[in-house]
């Protein structure tokens, strides 16, 4: 057989020896530094399928929404404003749209009520997102009450409840007929929540947002690339609680790291010193260190991304859940499409095996390179 | 097993550490095939997404400006003292939208 390659397989045989000889510590150490990898992985994976999906199906988000704000804060619109908007040169539609929260003080979640033009359901019936059906457990067909402006009841049928693939854009919906809106809410004639604007070129989304604040300057208009761009940076790595996650487990591994790179047990130095004084060169020295490093950091990593990948593809990232809910009763159960990027994956493992492997030899070459008779007797 | 073919350490560990990579490299032989599957669902979310007029994922409805929040008050995080920190326990979670290139 080939020489080098018999000469590695006998130190690798050797380097499982010496960690199975210190199996309570390495097998701890293993467990740790999965546990580590598995939580980068499981961050990497859950961002990266949620920024995919939030790509893909908020494409079809309205191109430009503009609100009108009064005294900073957002206000009905008057709908009279959509037939000057519509006549700026550029625009081909602006559509009032209708909607606002409600909160249901029987299970304490709050729904968004959504009026549609497009395929409404029938006047005095509801069209519900799965969520709603869940925590109300209704039905096709069953009775839903809402708690009108004025404290009276208002009785909407279930006609159709959205499928359950929709839960990650319409869990909490509530959608109704325009008059039915208005009647809940006592909400006038004449406005809309906000008004909802496509252009026909894109790329003059920006001038059409000036020229309409030129002629109504309390409104806001919000284009659709900044929609987009809010769920990039919602889950950027620099945001919340993702950099805490992050720092914890980056600072767990710089633990680890440093407590490798600071030195040698008294069990190991004299190991070395007795490896050494039966002829075993530096070089095999450093290669037996090299494999025991390798062994727990290339362990961990591949354990770490594939249990990773359960969690969030298999398990609809379970542990992140809790976190994720916070306050709210009615949180959406979806399953994220799997998204994974390479490059990140390959950061991780130049972040976590690399580092790993080279302060374990750091300390085995000061080791090494000193007597053999004093490296025994230290 | 090990009775008969007698295995050693070195060759065990190869075999495990070609097992991980095998079995990583079919999750991400999964991620395609599973892209391919969910192709109409998107599509069925992106019609919802357009027909409605939405502009936000539901993910968070514990406030309406986590529900919404490209379209929250510029000023939400401290909306009721500047030195006021977030109600929310999402509102750790979620990092304020950037507003740095909107329209003016």
């Amino acid at each position: 057989m080939n020489r080098p390659l018999e000469r590695h397989r006998n130190i690798v045989d050797f380097a499982l020896s010496s960690l199975l000889r210190r199996k309570g510590k390495n097998i701890s150490l293993l467990l740790v530094y999965t546990l580590i990898v598995f939580i980068i992985a499981s961050i990497i994976f859950f961002v990266q399928a949620l920024k995919r999906e939030a790509g893909l199906v908020l494409k079809e988000a309205p191109d430009m929404v503009v609100q009108r704000l009064v005294a900073g804060r957002h206000d009905p619109i008057p709908v009279a404003f959509a037939e000057k908007i519509a006549a700026i040169r550029g625009v081909s539609s602006v559509t009032p749209r209708l909607w606002g929260y409600y909160y249901d003080a029987a299970i304490g979640a709050n729904y968004t009520i959504m009026a549609t033009d497009n395929n409404p359901p029938e006047p005095e019936s509801i069209i519900i997102g799965s969520g709603v059906a869940r925590v109300r457990r209704l039905a096709k067909g069953d009775m839903m009450t809402f708690r009108a402006y004025d404290g009276g009841i208002n009785l909407f049928e279930v006609q159709d409840i959205l499928p359950y693939a929709s839960e990650l854009m319409a869990a909490d919906m509530v959608i109704m007929d325009r008059s039915d809106f208005r009647t809940l809410f006592n909400f006038p004639d004449g406005v809309a929540t906000d008004l909802s604007v496509t252009v026909r070129n894109p790329r003059e989304l920006t001038t059409i947002a000036a020229k309409i604040v030129r002629q109504f300057p309390d409104t806001r208009p919000i284009l659709k690339s900044e929609i987009l761009r809010t769920y990039n940076s919602i889950f950027d790595w620099r945001g919340g609680m993702l950099v805490v996650v992050l720092g914890v487990a980056v600072l767990a591994f710089i633990i680890f790291a440093w407590d490798k790179a600071t030195g040698l047990s008294a069990e190991e130095r004299k190991e070395i010193g007795i490896l050494k004084s039966i002829g075993w060169e530096t070089s095999d020295v450093l290669l037996l260190k090299f494999w025991e490093g390798a062994v727990i950091s290339l362990s961990a990593f591949l354990f770490g991304v594939i249990l990773a990948y359960g969690h969030v593809f298999f398990f609809s990232a379970s542990l992140f859940e809790q976190a994720l809910k916070g306050w709210a009763v009615l949180y959406p159960r979806f399953k994220l499409t799997p998204a994974a990027d390479p490059y990140q994956l390959a950061v991780l493992f130049f972040l976590t095996v690399i580092p790993y492997t080279v302060t374990t030899i750091i300390p085995s070459w000061r080791a090494a390179t000193i007597d053999p008779d004093a490296a025994m007797r230290s | 097993m090990t009775r008969f073919f007698p295995m050693r350490k070195s060759t065990k560990f190869f075999f495990f550490i070609t097992i991980c990579t095998l079995l990583q490299a079919a999750l991400i032989q999964d991620i395609g095939r599973s892209q391919a599957n969910s192709r109409a669902i998107t599509a069925a979310n992106a019609e919802l997404v357009h027909r409605l007029m939405l502009t936000d994922l539901c993910l968070f409805t514990e406030a309406r400006y986590t529900r919404n929040p490209s379209l929250t008050d510029i000023h939400s995080a401290f909306q009721d003292h500047p030195l006021a920190m977030d109600h929310f326990p999402s509102g750790s979670l979620v990092a304020p939208p950037d507003f740095s290139n909107e329209a003016p």
